[in-house]
């Protein structure tokens, strides 16, 4: 049995009706038909897998994080977690999952044990159990001081913590992480990768998205890369780096239009490609910084001077942006 | 290592669960709560019921009329207030609700259980109004606690009715136009609710007799005119105790729509 399973599963949201105002240009329609979220998307995650949902933002990670987490409604398609239909058994689905949120939605009229405390007891666990579990994840996440506090007086890495902890209160088969890391400092971050990899180590599927390419690699043993809805690929880091086309993404910035220059960049020994974006030109070179003068010197025969010169080994980024034209971050 | 999926929870134990953080949260904020919904009612009480008279400005008689309406604003205050201010809350920028949201229950039923808090709540401001006013004001004529039956039916099926507006509100409503909400919807509605004149004395104003009755405040006020005065005139029972379902029924329909919508994108 798969932990995650979709099948063509495509969710629109309705487009938002845009307000006129005067003296101002009306922004562009969105489609009458709404936005696509997720679009015609297969997966199938095994149970036991570091799963990462690798995309920039607005690629729909979010959504479809939310989708598995019975958080959002189905457009079409079917999505099962755990064997259980997540539109037709949403409360079934629920039981066997944990959700760390993007941004940490602590109850703030409770304080941080009985944020855990009571989580459980939604979730049939009695009392007594209840508590010692919540005071067991608490001293294990390193927020055991704070038990009585109120969950305002955490930091954000501490929230981030109880979140976790109350993710697991019910201990689920599989935990989802959305942005788990975002707005954390290097420290934090570094600490929560230790807890999600103990918590992985212990059986449970995890599934987290990141738009952060370094912690997907470190962490994930498989990862999708999805972009508008769409899965872009789908493989271990490394065969994915391995794909990563080119040997060195080299970025020129020219003081303008770049475009007059790409074909002739194109014909240059040792490019593999070349792409004009504005002023900037992204050139997949075969010899790395080799083929920079000629570069150069294509700028200067169409008229542009350099203003920037940008050089990055093949990674998972270089891979991103050949993939979808766009950068991550 | 990981047990397999946590055996099926009755749903009624998820509710219970969720009620008894919702009341342990309540309990906290007791003094708050009453301030916030008994405030308004007992400072009336105390300008019409004890001083008025004292001038000899309005009759004593006056009390008997007015005690009824004021437990049934402080009913129907705290009920509102008890789901849509959370409601509002939870659904902001928080998003704090999103813990029960994941519990394994139709989510439907979290919005069960907040209205079924607010009804708890509004039998508190209720009972908490009541001692003070008689206080107050003094001996009142024509007080009587002899129909519990109705008294409790009012209280239950008006708190029903008025937690479930909450619901609406408090999901229906965007978070900015929340003081909008109080000085269009909840302010007109306690000046025109009856529950400082009694609905027979608006014969002398018949359209707005009839005007009034779109009020769900009027029915909570002439059902406790019933319940407590039962020798003054007052609505038929049998039409406030039905248009107080139709109204829980209406608002709950409306409500439940509002909850699902911001629940579930």
């Amino acid at each position: 049995m798969n932990a995650i399973e979709t099948r063509v599963l495509r969710k629109v949201y309705p487009a938002l009706a845009v307000k006129k105002r005067r003296g101002v240009p009306a922004p562009p329609v969105p489609s009458p038909a709404g936005i696509v979220a997720i679009d015609a998307l297969d997966l199938a995650v095994a149970e036991g897998e570091f799963f990462g949902v690798l995309g920039p933002n607005g690629a729909g990670k979010t959504t479809l994080i939310g989708i598995l987490t019975t958080r959002v409604r189905i457009t079409a398609g079917e999505a099962f977690v755990a064997g259980t239909n997540v539109a037709t058994e949403p409360a079934a689905v629920r039981r066997r999952i944990g959700v760390v949120p993007q941004r940490p939605n602590p109850d703030r009229s409770l304080s941080v044990i009985e944020n855990l405390v009571f989580h459980a007891t939604y979730f049939g666990i009695a009392r007594a159990d209840a508590q010692r579990r919540g005071q067991e994840l608490l001293e294990r996440f390193d927020i055991g001081d704070k038990r009585d506090a109120r969950v305002d007086q955490l930091s954000g890495g501490q929230q981030q913590r109880l979140m976790i902890a109350r993710a697991l209160t019910h201990d689920p088969q599989v935990v989802f992480l959305d942005e788990p890391t975002v707005g954390l400092d290097p420290q934090a971050r570094l600490a929560l990768w230790e807890i999600l990899r103990e918590l992985h180590g212990q059986g449970r599927t995890i599934i987290m998205s990141t738009h952060y390419m370094e912690e997907a690699d470190q962490l994930c043993g498989r990862l999708a890369i999805i972009d508008q809805g769409k899965l872009l690929a789908l493989d271990t880091p490394a065969a994915l780096k391995s794909k990563a086309p080119g040997d060195t993404l080299v970025e020129v910035t020219f003081d303008g239009d770049a475009s007059i220059a790409a074909d002739s960049v194109r014909a240059i020994e040792g490019v593999s490609n070349a792409e004009a974006r504005g002023p900037l030109l992204r050139v997949f070179s075969k010899r790395g910084g080799e083929v920079i003068p000629a570069l150069i010197n294509a700028g200067e025969v169409h008229g542009r001077i350099v203003r920037d010169i940008h050089l990055s080994r093949p990674s998972l980024e270089t891979l991103f942006i050949s993939l979808t034209g766009r950068k991550l971050t | 290592m990981i047990a397999g999926p946590l055996a099926p929870v009755a749903p009624w134990r998820v509710i219970a669960a969720i009620l008894l953080r919702d009341l342990t949260v309540a309990r906290r904020e007791l003094p708050y709560f009453l301030v916030r919904t008994a405030l308004q009612p007992i400072l009336f009480v105390i300008v019409f019921g004890y001083l008025l008279p004292k001038m000899g400005m309005i009759s004593h008689d006056y009390s008997t009329t007015m005690l009824p309406g004021v437990v049934a604003l402080s009913l129907a205050l705290s009920a509102i207030q008890s789901v849509a201010l959370p409601m509002m809350q939870d659904f902001g920028f928080t998003k704090e609700i999103e813990d029960r949201l994941l519990s394994p229950v139709p989510i439907q039923l979290v919005a069960v259980e907040k209205v079924f808090a607010g009804v708890l709540q509004g039998i508190v401001a209720a009972l908490f109004v009541l001692p003070v006013a008689r206080l107050i004001m003094g001996p009142i004529s024509g007080l009587s606690f002899g129909n519990i039956p109705l008294l409790l039916a009012v209280t239950v099926l008006g708190g029903a009715a008025f937690s479930a507006m909450g619901l609406y509100l408090g999901t229906g409503i965007a978070p900015q136009q929340i003081g909008l909400m109080f000085s269009v919807i909840v302010a007109p509605m306690i000046m025109f609710g009856c529950t400082y004149y009694p609905w027979a004395g608006l014969s002398r104003v018949p359209v707005m007799k009839w005007l009034v009755l779109i009020n769900p405040l009027v029915y909570v006020s002439e059902g406790m005119r019933a319940a407590l005065t039962p020798e003054r005139e007052h609505m038929p029972v049998l039409l406030i105790l039905a248009a107080l379902v139709l109204l829980t029924a209406l608002f709950m329909w409306i409500g439940l729509k509002a909850f699902d919508k911001r629940a579930m994108s």
